[in-house]
């Protein structure tokens, strides 16, 4: 019964489109609607040189607190060839819009901590993180526990339908280890910027075409480009009937610390008003 | 050091003031002059306002109410405010910014088009 009270009333709640940028690693200054719950699937699959196959994945519930408020929780997972599936952790994110105007460019404060260990969802790539890392079975990663805090400074702008955002990354590992530092940029565009005067399914406007380039910046003690991975790669996502988007992206290695090719999928689902939602639902 | 504690005292009582007042004031002060005085350049195109219609089916009924009615704090589309005071340019420019104090998001990821679509709905309401 608690199941179904708890349901029900997000299957009644109406659909919103989320109008998301095609972007899986870089954050942009829009946040999410106030009251509104996204939750989305976020998946990647790569094959580095010397080790196996694997699948890494993330479930994501983001929702407005306020306006200039967006909170974020996250369960990580994966999956290797030859090895094993496992639950890798979670992360609570929290980004803030400290402007509370447009501008040319706009800043955003972002905090995260994460409690993982074998994680391979590559949600960012800091320091020196590479192809080496993915050669350790999952056994003996998983022992190795990173509580780590990661602080972003994220800069976007919006002009004639262009979004173009650059992050830049510094994480902490909570145990003794040096600040690690990455970055991601992109760009993004709709493929029509009038929306259609009927309802339709394919238009050009309900899909996104970008560009999504990053990478790490090494440590405090080695900061550079030297034993870093690089990633280039388009991405493209359609909003799809029902509210759902749906979104895809190849990322290339530019150097051999990478893995070759990044395959990116991702699903998403947004609730408007969650808990107005559940008070109509109490109100019957 | 005394000296630094006291400007960093000064330094937060005057930007919670200000913050206070900006929040306070009516959004539409706000405005400038030159986003005011914007006209709306898909103004008379009956397109315009069946695109606005379905973009703000998915954007704005949410909260606005499916026929923008208003929704318990959130106010109607069709008051006096937004129908005769405001014009097409300080919608542009609430839409483009948001209220972000007052729960009101920035819809700036919508291409201008897309806005321009929904101002031309918004504004057929008054019919």
């Amino acid at each position: 019964m608690l199941a179904l009270a708890t349901v029900v009333p997000l299957l009644a709640s109406t659909t919103a489109r989320a109008q998301e940028r095609p972007y899986f690693i870089t954050y942009t200054h829009e946040m999410e609607e106030p009251g509104n719950l996204e939750i989305e699937f976020k998946g990647v699959t790569g094959k580095p040189p010397a080790a196996n196959r694997f699948a890494g994945a993330n479930l994501e519930f983001e929702y407005g607190m306020t306006a200039w408020w967006t909170s974020e929780f996250y369960l990580d997972g994966q999956s290797t060839a030859n090895d094993s599936t496992i639950f890798t952790g979670f992360k609570i994110e929290n980004r803030v819009r400290p402007l509370m105007r447009e501008h040319w460019i706009n800043p955003v404060l972002y905090v995260e901590f994460e409690d993982t260990s074998a994680d391979k969802s590559l949600r960012e790539v800091v320091g020196h993180d590479g192809v080496p890392d993915f050669a350790t079975p999952n056994s003996v990663a998983r022992a190795d526990k990173e509580r780590e805090m990661e602080l972003k400074l994220i800069l976007s702008s919006n002009f004639k339908g262009w979004n173009v955002s650059e992050n830049i990354i510094s994480e902490k590992d909570l145990s003794n280890k040096p600040w690690e530092f990455g970055y991601a940029l992109a760009a993004s565009r709709p493929l029509k910027l009038a929306a259609s005067a009927h309802k339709c399914t394919f238009c050009a406007e309900k899909f996104m075409g970008g560009v999504e380039m990053y990478g790490g910046l090494g440590d405090r003690y080695s900061f550079g480009t030297h034993l870093t991975s690089q990633y280039l790669g388009p991405s493209m996502n359609w909003a799809a009937p029902g509210g759902m988007t749906l979104s895809a992206s190849t990322s290339f290695g530019l150097n051999g610390y990478s893995i070759p090719r990044l395959y990116r999928f991702g699903v998403s689902y947004e609730i408007p008003q969650l808990l107005g939602n559940f008070r109509k639902a109490g109100a019957r | 050091m005394r000296v630094l504690g006291r400007m960093a005292r000064l330094f937060v009582l005057l930007a919670t003031a200000s913050t206070l007042l900006w929040a306070g004031t009516r959004w539409i002060q706000k405005v400038p002059a030159r986003d005011h005085e914007r006209a709306n350049p898909m103004a008379g195109n009956p397109d315009a306002v069946m695109a606005g219609q379905l973009l703000f089916a998915d954007h704005c009924a949410q909260c606005h109410g499916e026929h923008a009615e208003g929704k318990g704090k959130r106010p109607s589309l069709h008051s006096d405010r937004v129908q005769n005071e405001a014009t097409p340019g300080d919608l542009h420019w609430l839409l483009v910014n948001g209220s972000l104090g007052r729960g009101m998001p920035s819809w700036s990821k919508l291409p201008d088009q897309q806005l321009w679509q929904l101002i031309s709905y918004v504004k057929s309401l008054k019919q």
